[in-house]
Formats: structure tokens, sequence, C-alpha cells
């Protein structure tokens, strides 16, 4: 079980409001992720889910038990701090102990969960190692398994991944995805980085400025984003803005167009700019255009490596059916 | 790009660094080399210093006529019962100021450091008083408690400026790990700090092993520690340099053998958080 639910919550620190009063309702087994620019309150979201920031006013219940004021060890929540906060004087296989150990259980019950986390985690030729003489990644790996052996209602992952380089992140983003197919608990992680929400979640939470943009899955979001925001954040490279006379056309204050949403045409295209930096990346090349007369820049995506160079003129055709209507105020229209 | 430093510079540092230590070094080195001398060799002018006649009398008069290992005791209790008790007080202390400041917490640290700018004698009145009153006068239980207090600003500072540099996500993790606070402090928050509270723990005991005004104003015989046996040997009889001497050298070699084994942790302990 792991059903968790805000109701009304928000948090000051002194005078200032981070989290103006916020409804949400994540689900059994339920992988959500926060994302959003930083400082947009999502740390603090799960800060205050884990008990570590009192809430200023609002309830948190954790499987229809009002956790208000619960203290975190008893919130039977597990975290993944940023840092890993592994305990340094310990081995790793005291670490992973420590809340087997808290929780007083037997010592033949704390070797078993141990042994058994480290199997999973492939850590097992480490358990006498202390974290100063591991890598970045199995620190992280020791790190969740001190989580998983709780056996907790949810994970907590705060950034989990952000002290990693770009490789072993793309390898723990897959551990950490096929942990959550396998235990089924409820995860929730918080990242800024919106390739990780939109490969590992099931429902993510846009956040900006500690008011809730959007709750969707990946797809919802990709496809139908509420607002300029959460379409700018979503999606890489950026969707592109377009306003003025020719979203006008399109009976909206605002167009956006994703690159991989516009077509690079031989000649007679709907729009057309000069090639400024061209970025190939062998599979896709992504152009970066100027002076079509509708933003500053465009960027577009062509499939495979297209041979067009810096100050070519280029060709586009969007097409209709993916253009994104916004009104003056930035939601969507239809 | 980093200073060169040319093997001249290095002698002429080496040279000065020896010099300096050798200054500061020679009144305790005085001291022992008088302890050896006759009352006649201690005061003859010029300064003799090895062409006297080495004698051992000086320590057997000493301790005949006072017992040594009584004072020993007593400073052994009191600097280390007062450091004892101060460190117990301290670490939930600076553990509160580190990991749970107020809006005053700076505030609290500076008054309570400003309490050591305070001449002691301005208090010396009301706290012979307080003694008095309590019947504290020469007991070693009275001696913990002042030396304690007036240590403590010095030891919550110092733990303080540890427990600073102790990252507040490790002592999140134990909270979210089911630790009690108590759990917490006791084998996630010390743990970690040992080397802080070791050093914490050594110049503290130093501190109260050489503290002279309130050992010296609060006891007569039964508390008396060593700083009292030394001070016993300049006395109204006139003054005795070679005893003095010895009775200092008997006071100061304690602490002096534990400070030389424990300097690497001292160092360490002075400078830490300077340099990261």
């Amino acid at each position: 079980m792991g059903q968790i639910e805000l109701k009304q919550v928000t948090k000051s620190f002194g005078d200032t409001q981070v989290i103006p009063p916020l409804d949400l309702t994540i689900g059994d087994g339920e992988f959500t992720v926060f994302v959003g620019p930083s400082g947009c309150g999502k740390s603090t979201l799960l800060r205050l889910i884990a008990g570590l920031e009192d809430i200023t006013s609002g309830t948190i219940a954790i499987d229809g038990n009002d956790a208000t004021s619960v203290v975190p060890a008893k919130r039977g929540l597990a975290m993944v701090f940023q840092s890993y906060a592994l305990y340094p004087h310990m081995s790793v296989r005291k670490n992973i102990a420590f809340p087997l150990r808290m929780a007083k259980l037997p010592q033949a019950e704390i070797d078993k969960r141990v042994e058994a986390a480290a199997n999973v985690l492939n850590l097992s030729d480490y358990l006498d190692r202390r974290p100063g003489q591991l890598s970045g990644g199995q620190r992280q790996r020791v790190a969740i398994g001190r989580a998983i052996v709780r056996e907790p209602a949810a994970f907590l992952f705060d950034e989990p991944l952000s002290n990693l380089d770009a490789a072993l992140r793309v390898g723990m983003r897959l551990e950490i995805s096929e942990l959550h197919k396998r235990l089924e608990t409820t995860m929730i992680y918080v990242t800024h980085d919106q390739v990780e929400a939109m490969t590992m979640a099931d429902k993510i939470v846009v956040l900006q400025a500690g008011v809730i943009e959007q709750v969707g899955s990946p797809l919802e979001l990709y496809r139908t984003p509420r607002n300029l925001f959460v379409a700018g954040f979503i999606g890489s490279p950026r969707m592109n803005f377009i306003t003025g006379e020719e979203a006008a056309k399109y009976d909206a204050h605002t167009i956006g167009v994703r690159p991989e949403h516009i077509d690079v045409v031989e000649s007679g295209g709907q729009w057309q700019g000069t090639v400024g930096v061209a970025e190939h990346l062998g599979s896709d090349t992504f152009f970066h255009i100027h002076n079509t007369g509708l933003a500053e820049t465009l960027t577009v995506r062509a499939i495979g490596d297209v041979s067009l160079r810096h100050g070519d003129t280029i060709h586009l055709n969007p097409r209709a059916d993916e253009i994104h209507r916004f009104d003056a105020a930035g939601l969507r229209i239809g | 790009m980093a200073r060169a430093i040319t093997p001249r510079r290095k002698a002429l540092t080496t040279a000065a660094a020896w010099t300096v230590a050798l200054l500061i070094f020679f009144p305790i080195f005085w001291t022992i080399l008088t302890s050896f001398k006759t009352e006649a060799q201690a005061i003859n002018d010029p300064p003799l210093f090895w062409n006297f006649d080495w004698t051992l009398e000086n320590y057997g008069v000493v301790q005949e006529r006072s017992d040594y290992m009584r004072f020993l005791w007593n400073s052994v209790i009191i600097a280390g019962g007062s450091t004892l008790l101060g460190i117990l007080i301290a670490v939930p202390a600076a553990w509160s100021m580190a990991f749970v400041p107020s809006r005053r917490t700076k505030d609290i640290l500076l008054w309570m450091l400003s309490t050591k700018m305070l001449p002691a004698v301005g208090v010396l009145y009301p706290i012979s008083l307080l003694f008095v009153q309590f019947n504290l006068l020469d007991t070693r239980a009275g001696l913990v408690v002042v030396l304690m207090l007036i240590n403590l600003p010095i030891i919550v500072w110092m733990l303080y400026t540890y427990f600073k540099e102790i990252p507040g996500e490790i002592l999140e993790a134990a909270r979210m790990d089911g630790a009690t606070l108590k759990e917490e402090i006791l084998y996630v928050l010390t743990p970690m700090a040992v080397p802080g509270i070791a050093s914490t723990v050594l110049l503290n005991f130093i501190l109260a092993w050489n503290e002279a005004f309130w050992t010296l104003n609060l006891t007569a015989a039964n508390a008396a520690p060593l700083t009292a046996f030394i001070a016993s040997y300049s006395s109204p009889e006139g003054l005795f340099f070679a005893k003095l001497s010895a009775a200092s050298t008997m006071a100061i070699a304690p602490i002096l053998i534990l400070g030389w084994f424990s300097q690497k942790q001292l160092v360490r302990g002075l400078t830490f958080g300077a340099v990261k």
C-alpha cells in the first residue's frame, strides 16, 4: 500500500509562501515524477511528504491515515537523497542494515534482508567496504538498498541521479525503473530533467513557483500541454512558439510547434529562413533557423543527416494537426 | 601559479621556525634544568647551563613535604570531570544550534563567548558566596562544576563548528530510517564527530588542568590540584627556585606528555574547518 493524498497543503518560510494551497493524489504503486525548474518547490513538496519539513496548513494522508503531524521515522516512507547521505563511518552492510536495526528487527532477519538487497543491487562484493571506497554509482545503489530493505509504503527520490555522469545516469535510470516494475511500490521522484521525467514516470506533476501546472502521463503532457509553460518545459528540444500574424491565422494568440513536427522540404514550404547552427547527431540533425519572420529562432529536427550549411535557405512545412494553440493568457485552446 | 620555493627560502623558514619554537620552549626547558640544581646554583649569576652538580634532591624534598599523588589525583578528577560533564551538556546544545538554528542562534553563540571576556575575578565574590552557601568550598565537586561552566562556551563553540561540517542530509537520512533523536545523536552524529569531539576533550582537559585562578581561590587542602601544589612553593617562607622548579616540572609533566602524544589531533582540532 502506498497511497498519498495532499489536501490544501501550503508551506511558508517566514513571510514567503513557497507552496500555495495544493491538492494532489498519488495512487498506490504509481511512479510519480515532480518536475520543474530549480526553485519551483518540487524538493520542498517532497520534504513535506517525507515529514522533514512541517507543513504550514493542510493535511497529508498516507494510506488514508492522517500523517500531517507524524514524525518522518513513523511515516513508513524511505528516501534517497541527492548526496546519497550514506553514513560514512559504517560499512555498506551496516548502512543498509541501519533502518532495520532502528526497527529492532532480529539479527537473523536483518542479515537475510541485507543479503537479498545486496543481491538485487549487485553490491554483494562490497558489503564490507566503507562508502568512501565506492564509486558514485555504487554509492547510489547503497542508498537505494538502504531504502528498499525497509519495505516502505513509498519511496521518495530527491534528484538521485544529478551527481552521476551522463552515461551512468542513463544506466541508473533504467535500474530504478526496473526496480519499480519489480517492487510495484509507490515512488515519488523529483528531478529538473524532463528527459528523466518522460522516460520514468507513470504520472508527471509539472510545478512552477509551487503551483501545479499540469498532472498527467508523459504522453498526455507531450500531446496536450495545458499551457505555454508545460508546452515549453516538456519535450526536447523545446517547442517553438510563434506569435502575431502567423498565430492569428490559426485563431490563436500563440501557436507552438515541436521541432520534430516541422518537415524540411526542397522548395515551396509554408515557412522559410536561413540556417544558423546545425547540430548533427547522426540519426537526427537539428537546425536553428533565423530570419523566418516568425520568431527569433526556429528549431527544426530533420531525420538523418541533411546537408544544409550555415547561411543556406531552408524551406519548412509545419504539420497542421500538430500545431498547439494558446490564448493570450497562455492557456491551451481546444 | 604556485609560488616557487627556493632552497634558500626553505632554509630561512626552517631556521626561523626553529628559533621561534626554541624561544617558546626555553622557559620550560629552564624550569626543568633548574629543578636539577641546588638552591644556590639556581640563583647563580651568571646562570649555569651544564656545569652544575646534577641532583635529584629537590624532587625528594618536594615529595616528602607534600603528597604529589594526592594533588595529581585531584587534577585528574577536576580536569577530567569538568571536561566530561561539559561534553555531555555541550553535545545536545551544539546539535540544536548547528541543525535546528533559530534566528537568535548566532547571538546566543556570541553571548556565550562574551562571558569569556569577563575577568574571572569579577565574579569571585558571588561564586565564593555560593560555594559557602552550598558547602562546596574545597571540594572536587565544586571545582568540577565551576571549571565546566568556565569552559562550556569553548566546548559548545568547538562542537558547533565540527557539527556544522556534518551534512544535514545524513541526519535527515537517519530520521527517515526510523532513528529517534537519541539514536540519531548516538549512532550517527557522535561517531561522525569523533575527531572533533576528541580534540575538544583534549583541549578542554588541558585548559582545566592549567586553570589556576579558581583552583587556587576555592581550594585549601582536600581538593587542591597541581596548580595549588606549584603555588605552595612560591610561599611566604621565601623563594626556593630549585624546589619550585621541581614542583612545576612534576605538575606539568603529565599534561606535557599527553599533549606530545596527541599533538596531531590537537592541531587538526584547532585548525578544523579553516581549510576545506
